[in-house]
């Protein structure tokens, strides 16, 4: 997918740039590597920076503890989940996820499929519960956008932290929206 | 206003909880600014190659075609499920050729933060444990990128 979607970008931008007579390509294409340096110097410091503070988190038990206060309402949402455990890092990716933490959230996630896999009854075809997890994280509450804001700090936003609040918004009503057709596709196919 | 506090809270409560369980909280603020360092360093070929690909693909000027006032923000939006880093690419561009605090900087920030990268989440969770058959997990995810995306519009509408 994304080695199609790659060729594609570069092949329709030189291939249009040679039609068009767009004799700059050349240039764009060095600059590029300026671009992306200032791109990883402008966000880098402050991903850095709130890895830090997440670690606090993570490491004095605030992660976890938060993670068994969504447990219930994960509960709810995916009732066919029997497995403790498969909850339990259901719980923790999510929680990781709404926090920004990306390295802790990805090895709990994959091993929640793992154990949700165990429960599966027809291996190499998802099962409801894995699918309803994957749409509740590839929805992605994340409640602090910091690659966002660390951007827009470095293009000089007079408020940079301005979307907080519209993006909450918008992954929430993301996620709601997910998890309500997940219900009624799964609801139709058990009649 | 409210986004202004929400990081000094956290900041607060992270540090106050760590500080009263006896954690060693500027060992474990170090520690995690080491993990962070590793994260970008994991993300500089991706960046590089997404920016490659998206400042030729904006440089030749093929969305003047298109035309309209939506032209940057409708590839980034094709580009936010496949790739965080090409859409975050994309989104550089916008402010940069439409400032940061315009109308449509405010709008693409909005969208770069509604949504997660869906395609690629699903290929590496489902990849994982070898399921082929994945039902109709593509569509539920992608249905719920696209009400994010729609209600991005909306709020920004509504916040700028």
């Amino acid at each position: 997918m994304i080695n199609k979607i790659w060729f594609l970008l570069i092949a329709l931008g030189i291939g249009y740039s040679f039609i068009s007579g767009n004799a700059s390509m050349g240039d764009v294409i060095l600059d590029s590597s300026f671009s992306a340096y200032d791109l990883l110097l402008s966000i880098g410091p402050l991903i850095v920076l709130w890895s830090g503070v997440m670690n606090i988190a993570s490491k004095s038990g605030l992660l976890s503890k938060f993670s068994r206060l969504l447990s219930p309402l994960l509960k709810k949402i995916m009732p066919s989940v029997k497995n403790d455990k498969a909850m339990e890092y259901i719980s923790s990716n999510i929680a990781a996820n709404m926090l920004g933490l990306g390295s802790v959230a990805t090895p709990a996630g994959l091993k929640a499929m793992k154990e949700l896999d165990k429960e599966n009854k027809t291996k190499g075809r998802a099962s409801d519960a894995m699918i309803t997890f994957l749409v509740l994280n590839t929805s992605g509450v994340t409640i602090i956008p910091m690659t966002v804001i660390a951007l827009r700090k470095a293009y000089g936003s007079v408020n940079p932290m301005s979307i907080i609040v519209p993006s909450l918004i918008a992954t929430t009503v993301s996620s709601i929206s997910g998890l309500l057709l997940d219900y009624v596709i799964r609801r139709k196919n058990v009649k | 206003m409210l986004n202004n506090y929400i990081v000094p809270i956290i900041v607060i409560v992270i540090l106050f909880y760590g500080f009263i369980k006896k954690h060693d909280i500027y060992d474990d603020f170090v520690e995690g600014c080491i993990d962070g360092i590793k994260i970008i360093v994991d993300i500089i070929p991706s960046i590089l190659a997404m920016i490659f690909a998206v400042n030729i693909f904006v440089g030749s000027g093929l969305l003047n075609i298109v035309g309209g006032k939506l032209k940057d923000i409708i590839p980034m939006m094709f580009l936010r499920p496949i790739s965080g880093n090409a859409s975050l690419a994309m989104l550089s561009n916008i402010y940069k050729v439409h400032g940061v605090d315009s109308y449509l900087g405010f709008l693409g920030s909005v969208l770069q933060g509604a949504t997660d990268t869906t395609i690629y989440v699903l290929a590496l969770y489902f990849g994982s444990i070898k399921i082929k058959n994945t039902r109709y997990a593509l569509w539920v995810g992608l249905f719920a990128d696209i009400c994010g995306m729609l209600t991005a519009f909306i709020v920004a509408a509504k916040f700028f």
